[in-house]
């Protein structure tokens, strides 16, 4: 769990992180890749008439080194994140490390109606957002009448 | 030492809006201690840092371009805002903490008093 919300603050959303864990203990049969939240990096998934918008937030990570593949249907987001924590033989404490580190690997299953040629993946301000236009054949279509 | 990192209790009024609490990286060695937090989609100008007495607060909304019509169907960042506060311990200069702000992560410096540095003791031999 990354992005955790304090508990007076913010009461429902406390309650509907407690409710994920619970859930995630509980479920003996999850999605087979896993548990949707708490993972690196995280998404936000959402759809427009014309394209399905992908925002995946990967702060500090080289936009050259993320590899997003697009195959069958299936997006792969991967890549990896350096650690800022120190060396073991240098004199610095690391008091407290929540961030992620190491290598990433997130799959997202895409709608049948997506056009594969026509991506696009822009890195800011530590989002990659892709964006991925459905076909215009499915788009809906106001049909005029003679 | 956990008394520096722990996090504080906010002293804000609870009908502020609810934020989410972006997680941190916290080092320290002999010079100072270096705090990273990972602050995604905030743009430079939404990102405010705030040193009162001895409490910092980093405060960051988000600001990505949504396009027309957007509908969410699956969300795991649920809040446009985040928002953390720490106590700085005593030892530390809060005047000459220097920040930078990079693709969605901030690094803070916070440097050691000058009285605070530690120095060798020489050890006379009478």
């Amino acid at each position: 769990m990354i992005y955790r919300s304090l508990f007076p603050r913010d009461f429902l959303s406390e309650l509907d992180r407690l409710q994920n864990e619970l859930r995630q203990s509980v479920d003996l049969s999850p999605s087979i890749r896993g548990f949707s939240r708490g993972g690196f990096p995280a998404l936000n998934i959402g759809a427009t008439a014309k394209s399905i918008e992908i925002y995946a937030f990967a702060p500090g990570v080289a936009p050259a080194s993320i590899d997003v593949q697009l195959e069958k249907g299936v997006l792969t987001i991967a890549g990896e994140r350096a650690s800022a924590l120190p060396a073991a033989e240098t004199p610095a404490t690391a008091h407290i490390d929540e961030r992620f580190s190491g290598r990433f690997r997130r799959v997202v299953t895409l709608p049948d109606d997506i056009d594969a040629n026509a991506v696009d993946a822009r890195y800011r301000d530590g989002v990659l957002h892709i964006s991925i236009q459905r076909q215009t054949a499915t788009q809906p279509r106001r049909i005029a009448i003679q | 030492m956990n008394k520096t990192t722990a996090v504080s209790k906010e002293t804000r009024p609870a009908s502020e809006s609810a934020a989410l609490v972006p997680p941190v990286d916290v080092i320290e060695d002999t010079g100072g201690i270096t705090l990273y937090a990972d602050l995604p989609g905030v743009p430079k100008e939404r990102l405010s840092l705030h040193i009162d007495a001895d409490t910092l607060t980093i405060e960051g909304e988000l600001g990505l371009p949504l396009p027309e019509g957007i509908e969410s169907t699956h969300a795991e960042v649920g809040l446009p805002r985040y928002r953390r506060s720490f106590t700085l311990s005593r030892e530390l200069d809060a005047d000459k903490v220097s920040a930078s702000f990079d693709n969605g992560v901030l690094c803070l410096r916070i440097p050691k008093a000058e009285h605070a540095l530690p120095r060798k003791i020489e050890v006379a031999v009478a």
